[in-house]
């Protein structure tokens, strides 16, 4: 990944021409959609294998990452999200990150994820809802100092990265802001809160610079 | 309603939001978590009867053991709801104790408390109550309820109350919406809520919480006519464990609540699930044996 875009003035940043989905099978992709509507972005709730090849990137959203597991087998999209995922950008936050990573410690349930990250997770290993909680995150993106209100539901931990992966931001002496080649992946959710910045972040490093 | 900004309220309705599109079953044993989990389900409610059940039964009903709680917590990996009584404080302190993800203070238990609801504010974990109107919905988030859901008549197999109920609510609220503000005050006052929660549900036209469907779902169909109404996702008692073939219906039930908007993939998903709960006519019931009105 060369730093092609990350100079780009993301205010004056131009998103109509985007059209951005999210794998709508379960969790709170509305809330993504509409971040993208207020960019001005188009967007696509993906269900069908077909949607993905209406789309320019991906968001796989927080959610239930069994339950995601198992659509995406029920409804043919494991195949073609992998091809998708190998040659466009894509932003996993929460479940969205178990499904991208190549290793879930802790598998009680099976899920198959779909191993196209250099990271292995624990899900929940920021325990259980009660354990949940919000935390600002200050950090450099862009070469901006930049804070973000994360918010930690129930969220998978990373447990090791690649040597391909770059750490974008750390809390607690684990990273929760990864990103791999075109995939970017977080433990935390920032759409919950009217703040855009990671997305724009996620738009102008990914996208923007793809176009 | 500052309180409604909270950190702590935010992270609670962050769980709720993550719940949205899927279906909650309820679940008696460590065995059926673990069917509903291979259905797809996003969660489950651990309890020690199904509705229909406590209905059949009679007596009071009351929080699960801890034990099977506890074994339901261990066999699955998605979120585990249970319920206290209305009102039932140390039901509701024994349960974020044992660290479930969410607590249903629910009318299908008997309640411990006629006149008072739990103070919900009070609670790291987050609650999800049932309402018939648009009212009832705003006291409870008043209390701190992080979720919403229709009563609908539980354990009857029969949707008609958790339809009236969903559109009872969306119809009070889209009529909220262009209410002068003069009237607002005496909105707040019929409904016996804070001026401020009463202008953000006309300001937003929805509630300031997630709004699921419960009560009497029993096929695909009544699952995606509750989204369809615009439920946010829905609950399933006893229509899963009392049917004919429960895995089936469960996946099938799933499928449906995801693809609530593609009639072909629901009369698909529909085929060959055996016989439905039996059910009872939620009409024929005695209006002081309903659920409903606890």
């Amino acid at each position: 990944m060369t730093d092609e875009g990350l100079d780009r003035d993301t205010v004056m940043a131009d998103y109509s021409k985007l059209k951005v989905g999210v794998l709508a099978l379960q969790g709170d992709f509305k809330r993504h959609t509409h971040q993208l509507g207020q960019l001005g972005s188009r967007t696509l709730e993906v269900r069908t294998a077909s949607h993905l090849e209406e789309i320019d990137g991906l968001i796989i959203p927080g959610g239930e990452s069994t339950t995601m597991d198992i659509l995406i087998d029920r409804f043919r999209l494991r195949q073609p999200l992998i091809e998708f995922c190998q040659i466009k950008p894509v932003w996993g936050t929460c479940a969205g990150m178990i499904m991208l990573a190549k290793n879930i410690e802790d598998n009680q349930a099976n899920v198959s994820p779909l191993g196209l990250m250099d990271i292995d997770v624990v899900r929940t290993g920021y325990g259980r809802q009660v354990h949940s909680f919000e935390q600002l995150l200050m950090t450099k993106l862009n070469g901006e100092d930049i804070t973000l209100r994360a918010t930690f539901i129930r969220a998978p931990m990373i447990t090791r990265v690649g040597k391909s992966v770059q750490i974008l931001i750390e809390y607690n002496g684990s990273p929760v802001l990864v990103s791999e080649g075109l995939i970017m992946a977080s433990s935390f959710h920032t759409e919950l809160d009217n703040d855009t910045t990671l997305l724009e972040f996620f738009m102008g490093r990914f996208l923007l610079s793809q176009k | 309603m500052k309180r409604l900004e909270d950190k702590k309220h935010k992270v609670k309705i962050g769980l709720a939001e993550m719940l949205k599109g899927g279906v909650i079953m309820d679940v008696i044993s460590a065995e059926q978590a673990r069917i509903a989990e291979n259905c797809g389900a996003v969660a489950v409610m651990a309890l020690e009867r199904v509705p229909s059940d406590i209905r059949a039964d009679g007596g009071v009903a009351r929080m699960a053991d801890p034990d099977i709680i506890e074994e339901i917590k261990k066999a699955v990996t998605i979120p585990v709801m249970a319920k206290c009584r209305i009102g039932h404080i140390s039901e509701a302190q024994v349960l974020e104790s044992l660290e479930v993800d969410f607590i249903d203070e629910s009318e299908v238990l008997t309640p411990a408390d006629y006149k008072h609801h739990v103070d919900k504010w009070a609670f790291n974990v987050p609650f999800v109550c049932g309402c018939r109107n648009l009212g009832e919905a705003l006291r409870r988030i008043s209390e701190g309820a992080a979720m919403i859901r229709t009563k609908g008549e539980a354990g009857t197999g029969d949707v008609s109350h958790a339809v009236r109920h969903l559109r009872e609510i969306n119809t009070a609220m889209k009529s909220l919406t262009v209410t002068p503000e003069e009237e607002l005050y005496t909105v707040a006052k019929d409904f016996q809520v804070s001026i401020d929660l009463v202008r953000i549900v006309a300001k937003e036209g929805k509630l300031p919480v997630p709004n699921f469907a419960a009560g009497g779902i029993a096929t695909p169909a009544d699952a995606a006519l509750c989204m369809q109404l615009g439920a946010e996702a829905v609950f399933v008692g006893s229509g899963i464990f009392k049917s004919d073939n429960p895995e089936k219906r469960g996946k099938a039930i799933v499928t449906a609540t995801t693809n609530f908007q593609d009639p072909s993939m629901i009369a698909d998903c529909s085929r060959g699930l055996g016989d439905a709960m039996k059910g009872i006519q939620a009409e024929d019931i005695p209006e002081e044996e309903l659920l409903q009105t606890r």
